[in-house]
């Protein structure tokens, strides 16, 4: 309930056009309701053979809803899917606006889990609100009170009795067929989530499935699996079409009930023959509008799943937020010194710390190199430092005032990162520079494309700056992502610089050249290089090596290879490799 | 929307329902047409006969029976429909992942593994609507239409004349606004998904967006987007819905002309009341099934895209299994007799095909360690898969024992072989079953002990649950160290006669580095071995060194006489002497 009201305040702003919409709808049903009596008073008024001109206004009235429902019926479509693009616009803004906040914290496991993708299809898929849940109970609602209206003139019991039997199967139907739906449905998603698994193991396993000789016995789990699938999408199939014949039933029977009650009353002068055929046909048409409540129902369950995983994603609480007195940063920024005191941090749901006890003290302008085998806490460093999560205890202090003390937008202006996942996004090479900093000029971008050894592949693509990249677009190599990367970061000018293994996934010889850009990027900043890779270590002022969260070696490169302990053990297997 | 050969082909094996539908369908039309001529006649008796409620006894009894019998008939066609459609469905998933399975993991690796997994769950669920809906409503909307105009033409010849002279006017102007509608609402399509594209990689991107410190100005961006898509799609949909407009335009008109012109002839006498209502009330049952095919062919499009997609990929070329399979030899020597090979080029990419593979000539004796080295894109992993028989050669022979491969079945091949790639794959199942898949009828033991030989004992412990943690997609991760010496215990099970071996690039912790050599050791021991080398350890241990370079064989010979005489091998052992 509380899920449905919340959903509901996302379509109050749009409150004006629900109402025109239903009252679309309702006069679509009407002029349905409103042919078929005219029609029947019509024809039973004729029977009588009166004068022609007692029939003018039933004829006039016959060609009028005839051509009415046609066109309310178009004007109600167009209004709803109006309602609808307003309304995917709004929860696109929404749902983002609500997630920024929290990203990267919140969002960063989600990634692998696709639980973000899967949000996003639901935050689309809420736009149907208005169209498949809201709309058919607003418009059976005013048709049923329209129609027993109506009936009521007649004789206010058979108004009483359409009323209950209109309510029966409104409501009724639709909550048996929910009952009877929610198992089979909620067996259903399972199944189909163990089918997907399946397959997406049968997918990307299959190399190891071939070689393991085990491709017949996972052809035959996907065949278990899907034969699963297909008998509860039957049962699924069987409840939909009971709920059909249901309102089949409940339509004409109760346009019995209502001839069985009449007759008598007919006998008894409440009112002639031609009133009878014209409550019957109304009676009919008015049931038009219960028709489309079971589906309603089952896309009302559908939005409610949709809407609890959406705010369970958003009613996350932030993991970082502004200072309330944050420290002003002028415009011109020097390279920051950078200080560590005790840090330490555990993620949320493990219980080892990923960091524990680190010290440090990078004076300003100098080269940090941080190493260790995988698994260290290296990256973990790399995020304390940007402020995606707070240290569980100690201090990070950036030009000796405490990390915290930095509005967010600030921090980010003065640390630069360049990391091995680069994210393109869809649009042009200029568009995805520019995203940098946005007021950069041509000339601006052409020394940063230039710097970062950018430039003779820009202009080696099919449409140089605006070739169109991402998705549906160009694909880039892992070198080509790295050096856009990197001038971006060159747009930016942070004073502090964080590398977090940038050079990961590259093949010897792209990295010996990558390594050398990254050279010239260090210059004229402090520098922190994050990396499982000795290469120009000889380069760095200081280096530290971690190992499973704590310090345990640092020194410049001829020190620590002198130590003859787990440095020295990385440098040499190292060595040991081919290229 | 024309009706697909293959697939009406899949679905004439499931007829017998089908056509169960259609008959029910067909009953439910007479059932209409039966309650419709049982009301008329109640109304006419009370209104014109002044009949009282016990005089019309047997026909208001026939009435609520013809009722309950028409909803009977519509769930049982339902129900014949969906569990045709169920067949379909299951074949064709089956035939599907099938061929999938066969073309191979290099052809599965070129599909979208997201966008497959879509086709082959929901996308064959779209059939239903083409299945189930549209293929039966294709008969009934010939049928029930047809049997009513026949009713209405016995009982009066002008109403059954409007009838039929309007009919076809409804599926002629479906196609011309759906035509016209079509070209715009896909380019819209289109323009729609781009834009969810587009608002997901935003979302998945919004942690550089906030390094760049670009986030919040998104939001503008997003509203933008939205608005135009907005406008855009109203001027489609002001032409889309036209045709909805049309259909019930003709559909209600010829209901209110039918309407007007028997009035018109009730009031002169030439028609009596009885049929005059009974007409009225069929008239807009001969429209309905007309109507529900316009929705059930939309519907039903979405199912012929899914199953185009279905076709396509099961009709790709997979290589063919010998009809009469000789057993793969116990401990065989393998033999690559100028084998070449070169990967297809992508045709909607435009790029070319690349020769991977060149005349390679190799032998491996039984017992025998062989590395193969070379710079990256030299061949290395084509030539373990073209021993894997996950790429057939295009030209040349692989043999075991002098039989030629293709003589044998390639899962028997596969079973004297065991494989450790790169980067294993770990299953959505228990950390025992993933090292069970090297020997499917090995017990715990069994699996305990492979577990301790790769030295993933003490590791499997620390997990929640130990050998039943459940990991890979929905559970634990396990770190690509982890999952190596998974692989290693499937290896040490699968206690095969050949061994592939691909060396991890990625720098494993040293300390454990030292530890898994000795765990390699043993498991080389009394086995033959192809090892794609990266650490001069490795290649030092081999019986002989196999050096690639552009797909062809450069050298072959034991370390040390390879480091005096092979330039190339010189430098790819010496080449990491520093670094930049």
């Amino acid at each position: 309930m509380r899920e449905l009201l919340r959903l509901l305040r996302l379509v109050r702003p749009f409150a004006g056009q629900v109402a025109a919409a239903t009252a679309l709808g309702v006069a679509t049903v009407a002029c349905g309701i409103g042919l078929m009596g005219t029609a029947a008073f019509l024809i039973a008024a004729a029977a009588l053979q009166p004068s022609i001109a007692e029939l003018q206004v039933a004829i006039v009235g016959v060609r009028f809803f005839g051509i009415g429902r046609g066109i309310f019926r178009y004007l109600e479509r167009l209004a709803s899917h109006r309602l609808t693009l307003h309304l995917l616009g709004r929860l696109r803004v929404w749902f983002y606006e609500a997630l920024e906040p929290l990203a990267p914290a919140r969002t960063l496991s989600m990634r692998s889990a696709d639980l973000l993708t899967r949000a996003v299809a639901d935050v689309e898929s809420l736009q149907e609100l208005y169209i498949r849940v809201l709309a058919p109970p607003l418009v059976a609602v005013a048709v049923g009170a329209g129609t027993g209206f109506f009936i009521g003139a007649f004789h206010l019991s058979l108004a009483v009795v359409f009323l209950c039997l209109f309510t029966v199967a409104g409501i009724g139907i639709p909550a048996g067929i929910h009952v009877l739906g929610t198992r089979i449905g909620n067996r259903l998603t399972r199944t189909r989530a163990d089918l997907a698994a399946t397959i997406v193991d049968g997918i990307q396993g299959m190399a190891d499935l071939l070689a393991c000789g085990q491709g017949a016995s996972q052809r035959h789990r996907v065949e278990e699996l899907s034969l699963r699938l297909v008998r509860d999408r039957e049962r699924a199939s069987r409840v939909e079409a009971l709920g059909t014949a249901a309102m089949t039933f409940a339509t004409h029977a109760s346009v019995w009930i209502v001839l069985v009650i009449a007759i008598p009353m007919v006998r008894a002068g409440f009112f002639d023959g031609v009133g009878l055929a014209v409550l019957c046909l109304v009676a009919m048409a008015a049931f038009e509008a219960v028709q489309p409540l079971p589906a309603a129902a089952r896309h009302l369950s559908e939005q409610l799943a949709a809407g609890r995983r959406v705010f369970a994603i958003l009613d996350a609480r932030p993991a970082v937020e502004d200072p309330a007195r944050p420290a002003t940063v002028s415009g011109d920024i020097s390279p920051p010194a950078v200080k560590v005191r005790g840090l330490e941090f555990t993620y949320p749901g493990s219980e080892e710390p990923a960091l524990a006890g680190l010290e440090l003290e990078l004076p300003a302008g100098c080269r940090l190199a941080i190493v260790g085998p995988s698994g260290a806490g290296k990256s973990t460093l790399a995020h304390l430092l940007l402020r995606f999560w707070d240290p569980t205890a100690g201090e990070i202090l950036l030009a000796d005032r405490p990390l915290s003390d930095y509005r967010l937008d600030d921090l980010r202006r003065i640390v630069g990162v360049l990391s091995q996942h680069i994210d393109l996004f869809t649009g042009t090479v200029r568009d995805n520079l520019l995203l940098a900093s946005p007021a950069a000029d041509a000339a601006a971008l052409e020394e940063a494309a230039g710097r970062a050894e950018l430039l003779s592949t820009i202009h080696a693509l099919p449409e140089g700056w605006d070739t169109w990249i991402g998705e549906r677009g160009l694909e880039l190599s892992g070198g080509q992502r790295q050096r856009l990367a990197i001038a971006r970061v060159l747009l930016r000018d942070p004073a502090l610089l964080v590398l977090d293994e940038p050079t990961t996934g590259l093949d010897p010889v792209t990295e010996t050249r990558l390594m050398r850009t990254l050279r010239q990027l260090m210059e004229g900043r402090t520098t922190i290089l994050i990396t499982h890779r000795l290469v120009a270590m000889e380069a760095m002022d200081q280096i530290l090596v971690l190992d499973r969260g704590r310090v345990v070696e640092r020194g410049n490169h001829g020190q620590l290879l002198k130590l003859d302990g787990l440095y020295r053990q990385l440098y040499e297997a190292q060595q040991l490799t081919l290229s | 929307m024309q009706l697909d050969r293959r697939l009406l082909a899949l679905v004439h094996t499931r007829r017998v329902s089908l056509f169960a539908a259609v008959g029910f369908g067909a009953l439910g039309g007479i059932a209409v047409v039966a309650q419709a001529w049982l009301l008329a006649h109640v109304i006419a008796r009370v209104f014109l006969g002044g009949a009282t409620r016990t005089q019309v006894a047997t026909p208001l009894m026939l009435l609520l029976g013809t009722i309950a019998f028409r909803a009977l008939l519509s769930w049982a066609a339902d129900a014949a429909a969906v569990h045709a459609a169920a067949g379909v469905k299951h074949d064709l998933r089956d035939k599907v992942f099938a061929r999938l399975l066969e073309r191979g993991p290099l052809a599965a690796g070129r599909e979208r593994t997201g966008e497959l997994v879509t086709t082959l769950t929901e996308g064959i669920e779209a059939l239903d609507a083409y299945i189930a809906r549209y293929l039966p409503q294709l008969a009934l909307a010939a049928l029930i239409p047809l049997t009513v105009a026949v009713v209405v033409l016995t009982r009066d010849l002008l109403s059954g004349v409007v009838l039929l002279l309007t009919a076809p006017l409804i599926p002629i102007f479906m196609v011309l606004i759906g035509r016209l509608a079509d070209v715009r609402s896909r380019r819209q399509w289109l323009a729609m998904s781009r834009l969810s594209a587009s608002f997901l990689d935003t979302i998945q991107g919004l942690t550089t967006l906030k390094v760049l410190g670009r986030s919040r100005a998104q939001v503008a961006a997003i509203r933008r987007a939205s608005e135009t898509f907005r406008f855009a799609s109203m001027d489609v949909l002001r032409i889309a819905f036209l045709s909805a407009l049309v259909l019930e335009l003709v559909a209600t008109l010829s209901v209110a002309v039918v309407a007007v012109e028997i009035a018109l002839r009730l009031l002169h006498g030439r028609l009596d009341f009885e049929q005059a209502f009974f007409v009225l009330l069929l008239a807009p049952e001969f429209y309905l099934p007309l109507r529900r095919l316009g929705a059930d062919f939309h519907a039903g499009l979405a199912g012929t895209t899914a199953a185009q997609r279905l076709f396509t990929l099961l009709e790709a070329p997979a290589p063919a299994r010998p009809a009469i399979a000789i057993p793969m030899p116990p401990t065989p020597s393998l033999e690559l007799e100028e084998v070449s090979y070169a990967y297809p080029g992508e045709s909607g990419r435009g790029s070319a095909a690349r020769p991977a593979l060149t005349s390679v000539n190799l032998l491996i004796e039984p017992g025998e360690k062989i590395a193969i080295v070379g710079p990256s894109g030299a061949g290395k992993s084509t030539l373990a898969r073209i021993v894997l028989r996950f790429v057939e050669p295009d030209s040349g022979r692989l043999m075991a024992d002098d039989v030629p491969a293709k003589a044998i079945d390639p899962d028997d091949w596969r079973r004297a072989i065991a494989w450790v790639p790169q980067n294993p794959h770990l299953f959505a199942d228990t950390v025992a079953a993933n090292i069970r898949l090297g020997r499917p009828e090995s017990d715990e033991k069994e699996v305990a002990a492979a577990a301790r030989h790769a030295l993933a004992e003490d590791f499997i412990a620390e997990l929640s649950a130990g050998y039943d943690t459940s990991v890979g997609e929905r559970g634990a991760l396990l770190s690509g160290g982890q999952a190596r010496r998974i692989a290693l215990a499937r290896a040490f099970l699968a206690d095969a006669p050949l061994l592939i071996l691909d060396e991890p690039t990625a720098d494993l912790d040293p300390r454990l580095q030292a530890e898994l050599d000795v765990a390699l050791e043993d498991l080389l021991t009394g086995r033959s071995a192809l090892i794609i080398a990266h650490r001069t350890p490795t290649v030092m241990a081999a019986d002989r060194v196999v050096v690639l370079d552009s797909g062809r064989v450069v050298d072959v010979g034991p370390h040390d006489e390879l480091l005096e005489r092979c330039e190339l091998y010189r430098r790819l052992v010496h080449s990491y002497g520093g670094g930049a």
